[in-house]
């Protein structure tokens, strides 16, 4: 199978590997797949006080597309506000990869993990009642 | 005439996927261009010296690939590879048998041309049992004893597993059928050549193999088919009557020849190879093992050919390893380049978990493999699965101690 110049420049060279503290009320953390599938991705945003996600970190297990998935999507959240960062659609993801058509269910797997991110940060901050949050709805 | 010699330039990345194919051993080249060229009569030929030429030639290939495995030339049958063998070995005997007996056993870690060729069957109207494996990918003789009945015509069971490289127990197997009347039938495809083999002392009565697996061209492969007792087929390919009229068509005089050529070498250089890929294949494992946890071998090791590996790399999925390791050329255990991201049904057959099954490569070693290269191999595999743990969430997870199978995870 052939990848795309930018598919392999993300697996080779992946943006934001790492972990951020998934207790911190400021971090929202997407735990998406499964190991019995071939895939499993975590993709967690930092959003700063001002609604606008400020870090992103990923750890992938999968193809090397599924690693580029998820490294580019790191990239694009940063910056973005939260619901910003909702509207990427895996379509896009697997149009700037050029994924092969059996790979678009890694883009699937990205944009959940992204959404899951979303929805944890939000979780936590309607726990706690935070008025960033509920700006953001 | 020149003859190629080298096998690898120097700018080709490792050959470390003997199972799927060998390249030709150039001596085994060497033997077949006179046959594609000057010497390129019929065998089949009667009435000139060109057909007679090429007929010896045949009858020399046929003795050569008879004396690999104990038989006689004249049990010996050509096709285009292992995939007939096992088709007319199969559907053969079913066929020719098939008012007295309608019964087939085999296992369910067999090569898919035997499980098809099986399913096939089926829609035919006989009956096949699949036995299991056991976690080292050997069958229970218990269960194959169990298994054959008087309606049983066929015990296809392979000798070397292409994913794991298991021998199985031949002897046993063939003791097995002769007591209860069945054939025993073997894919030999992994094997011949390989380790040894004698049909007469493992009671073996068809045996499939194939060319490319042992040095030899590609195209070409041999069914043995017993004569004493006689073992009776219905043949796939009608025609000319070739073959003892088990396999029409004109005889490939130089894939013939090749064959018989990688046979004579296989059988020589037998012992001594054995021992040699029996350290590399240590030194492989030895040195993985000392630079990574948690890798674990899939399949008996022990009763295992000497050129091959199946590793599951723990938290790195293997594709992803294998887009890593440009330098190497090896092969999945898991077959999830495509949509079903379905793992290796050998590997599940073993009972390897699904996600362990993710993480595993085939590495096959052979003649041309060298201790520098599974230096260089080792290596390129530790650095690149060290990497790709860092970025595994798996991986974290696993040491931060929190046991992955108490998260539910969403299928998809």
């Amino acid at each position: 199978m052939s990848y795309s110049d930018k598919l392999i420049d993300h697996y080779e060279n992946p943006r934001n590997i790492g972990s951020l503290d998934k207790t911190l009320e400021d971090v929202g953390t997407g735990l998406v797949g499964a190991p019995a599938c071939g895939d499993v991705m975590k993709l967690q945003i930092k959003v700063g006080p001002n609604g606008l996600i400020e870090d992103a970190k990923f750890k992938t297990f999968g193809c090397g597309s599924a690693i580029a998935s998820s490294s580019l999507v790191t990239e694009w959240v940063k910056g973005k506000t939260i619901d910003e960062a909702g509207t990427i659609k895996n379509t896009d993801i697997a149009k700037h990869l050029a994924l092969p058509p059996v790979k678009i269910h890694c883009s699937v797997l990205a944009e959940d993990a992204i959404k899951a991110a979303i929805a944890d940060y939000r979780a936590k901050a309607a726990q706690k009642g935070d008025k960033t949050a509920e700006a953001a709805e | 005439m020149t003859v190629l010699t080298q096998i690898r330039r120097n700018d080709q990345p490792i050959y470390l996927d003997y199972q799927a194919t060998t390249p030709l051993d150039p001596r085994v080249l060497e033997a077949m261009m006179p046959y594609f060229t000057y010497k390129f009569g019929n065998p089949h030929s009667r009435s000139h010296s060109y057909g007679w030429e090429a007929e010896e030639a045949v009858e020399k290939a046929r003795a050569q690939l008879g004396k690999l495995i104990g038989a006689d030339e004249k049990e010996v049958v050509f096709t285009s590879g292992a995939t007939e063998s096992n088709n007319l070995a199969i559907k053969g005997v079913a066929e020719f048998y098939k008012d007295r007996r309608n019964h087939i056993v085999t296992t369910v870690t067999e090569h898919k041309c035997v499980l098809d060729t099986c399913r096939h069957l089926e829609q035919q109207g006989f009956s096949v049992t699949y036995l299991p494996v056991q976690k080292s990918g050997l069958v229970d003789l218990e269960q194959v004893r169990a298994a054959v009945t008087d309606k049983t015509v066929v015990v296809s069971i392979m000798a070397v597993n292409n994913e794991i490289g298991v021998v199985q127990p031949l002897a046993e197997i063939g003791k097995i059928c002769r007591d209860k009347g069945a054939f025993f039938h073997t894919d030999a495809a992994q094997a011949a050549g390989k380790i040894p083999l004698d049909v007469e002392a493992m009671n073996i009565d068809l045996m499939s193999i194939s060319g490319h697996k042992i040095y030899g061209p590609k195209g070409i492969g041999a069914l043995y088919v017993r004569r004493k007792p006689r073992v009776r087929l219905v043949a796939l390919i009608n025609g000319g009557g070739q073959e003892r009229g088990f396999r029409s068509g004109t005889l490939p005089t130089p894939l013939c020849v090749g064959l018989g050529e990688a046979a004579e070498i296989c059988l020589k250089e037998m012992d001594a190879e054995s021992r040699r890929l029996e350290k590399l294949q240590q030194r492989m494992l030895k040195g993985l093992q000392s630079r990574l946890p948690e890798i674990y071998v899939n399949g008996d090791l022990e009763h295992r050919i000497p050129g091959n590996l199946n590793i599951s790399f723990a938290y790195v999925e293997g594709e992803s390893l294998m887009m890593g390791i440009k330098g190497l050329c090896v092969s999945s255990g898991s077959a999830c380049t495509s949509a079903s991201l379905e793992p290796s049904y050998v590997l599940r057959a073993l009972g390897v978990e699904e996600e362990l099954a993710h993480t595993s490569l085939r590495i096959g070693l052979g003649r041309f493999t060298t201790e520098h290269e599974v230096d260089t191999a080792v290596d390129e595999l530790a650095r690149h699965v060290n990497k790709l743990r860092e970025m595994s969430p798996l991986w974290e997870m696993a040491q931060e101690g929190i046991d992955l199978k108490s998260i539910e995870w969403a299928a998809h």
